[in-house]
């Protein structure tokens, strides 16, 4: 049965995994590369590397830490943050990733979504949107610029085109959950996934086991990722994967 | 040495990546020459069907043919693997290396599609590529399109119905999913390709 994939982030500053991170039996727990492959054998689905500095002097910087961490992984490897061309992601793939994560700049020129995927594959595209709510109702505004500009687009809509464009999977972080630990925004989560025909990873909100639960039966989301859940220690994200199990939800265990 | 054909589809870093990690001896390469003198033949391959068409082009398919029919072992991986079949859906005018017969055709409209991420195989013991991979075990997919069961298939995969994941005939070996991105059990069935 095809598994709900549960999704490991890291935010990288600079080389350095930046939120607080309690792991244990790490020489190092700053460092991407060893974070990664502590995420995959701790049961991880995926890794997700976000460069959050993405300042231009540091891309060689960040071209060196996915080098280092590709190399001893063997899931599938993410990285976003500051990719604005073609270019950029051909160097961020020969560096070792299975797919980049785009958001500033897909929305400026989706046109850049459609080349990426002929070149790479569909498979290769995720598109991130940020979403905030629009109070008081039930419709979702895109943010971009690490969530400081409003993109005048509705959420929902901007999914769809992102899709034809050729999107292989949509990245949607609820503003308002997210670093909050109060859950995913499901609401938000199933109007996107009722929409594309392409995979959802929710994001934003993860607090425990319950809230995975929730954003996949209610939410539809196909996949769920986080970030500071699962810094306090290797065995939480197993732990966390026995539980959702437990709960009813297919997810993928080590034979 | 094995050859990983570059056709100018995608990614080949996470394939090459795998196989250095287990120490073979490859190299990435888009010379018709080379992949013929090969030890062994790997080709990936992601995206649409018809990309498969530059292989015909640029001399690539023949060389690959003639690898076949001398006995060398060959792994076509995804849209690598589809190829062994005669033609596709997807793109019914473009011909495949038709080394096994049928057709891939699309998901049903019943599933999600593409179907993306982690799924179980159901194996059949005897295959050698799959030498110490249980049933059961999950291995990480995105695709569109898919083969049907036939007599090559060493393992099948549910969704929308059985579908061949891997294939198998004699030197030639075929899988749907990325055993790049498979972990412990990708790398199990890369390290018996390269003991075949």
């Amino acid at each position: 049965m095809l598994t709900k994939r549960i999704i490991a982030c890291l935010d990288v500053d600079g080389g350095r995994v930046v939120k607080g991170v309690q792991f244990e039996n790490l020489r190092d727990a700053g460092d991407p590369a060893e974070l990664a492959k502590a995420h995959s054998e701790s049961g991880a689905d995926e890794i997700v590397l976000l460069d959050i500095s993405a300042a231009h002097e540091r891309r060689a910087t960040l071209l060196d830490t996915v080098r280092r961490a590709a190399k001893q992984l063997f899931i599938p490897f993410t990285v976003g943050g500051g990719i604005r061309t073609l270019e950029d992601a051909a160097a961020v793939f020969s560096a070792g990733a299975d797919k980049i994560s785009m958001n500033s700049a897909a929305l400026a020129n989706p046109k850049l979504i459609t080349g990426i995927a002929e070149r790479f594959g569909s498979q290769a595209v995720m598109v991130a949107i940020d979403a905030k709510r629009c109070e008081g109702t039930s419709s979702w505004e895109a943010f971009t610029h690490g969530g400081r500009a409003a993109a005048g687009r509705d959420a929902v809509e901007w999914a769809r085109e992102a899709e034809a464009s050729g999107a292989g999977e949509i990245l949607l972080t609820s503003m308002d959950r997210d670093g909050t630990g109060a859950g995913f925004d499901c609401e938000l989560t199933r109007a996107v996934a009722d929409s594309v025909r392409i995979p959802v990873i929710a994001s934003g909100g993860a607090g425990g086991a319950q809230h995975f639960v929730e954003v996949f039966r209610q939410g539809h989301a196909d996949a769920a990722l986080a970030a500071s859940i699962f810094h306090y220690g290797f065995s939480r994200l197993v732990d966390l994967k026995e539980e959702i199990g437990a709960r009813g939800i297919p997810v993928r265990r080590p034979c | 040495m094995i050859a990983i054909v570059d056709y100018g589809a995608g990614n080949l870093v996470s394939v090459k990546k795998a196989l250095d990690w287990l120490g073979a001896e490859c190299a990435i390469t888009s010379d018709p020459e080379e992949v013929g003198r090969a030890g062994k033949i790997v080709l990936p391959g992601v995206g649409h069907f018809a990309s498969t068409e530059t292989l015909e082009r640029t001399g690539l398919k023949q060389a690959i043919a003639d690898s076949i029919g001398r006995g060398i072992p060959f792994l076509g991986i995804c849209v690598g693997m589809q190829w062994m079949f005669q033609r596709s859906q997807e793109s019914p005018e473009t011909r495949g290396l038709g080394v096994l017969q049928g057709e891939c055709e699309r998901f049903p409209a019943s599933v999600k599609s593409p179907h993306v991420g982690w799924n179980q195989l159901e194996v059949e013991p005897s295959s050698r590529m799959l030498r110490g991979v249980p049933s059961g075990s999950f291995v990480y997919f995105t695709h569109s399109f898919r083969a049907p069961l036939n007599g090559a298939t060493v393992a099948g995969c549910e969704y929308g119905g059985q579908f061949s994941a891997a294939v198998e005939h004699d030197h030639l070996f075929g899988v749907q999913f990325h055993p790049e991105k498979s972990g412990e059990i990708g790398l199990r069935l890369l390290g018996n390709f390269c003991a075949v």
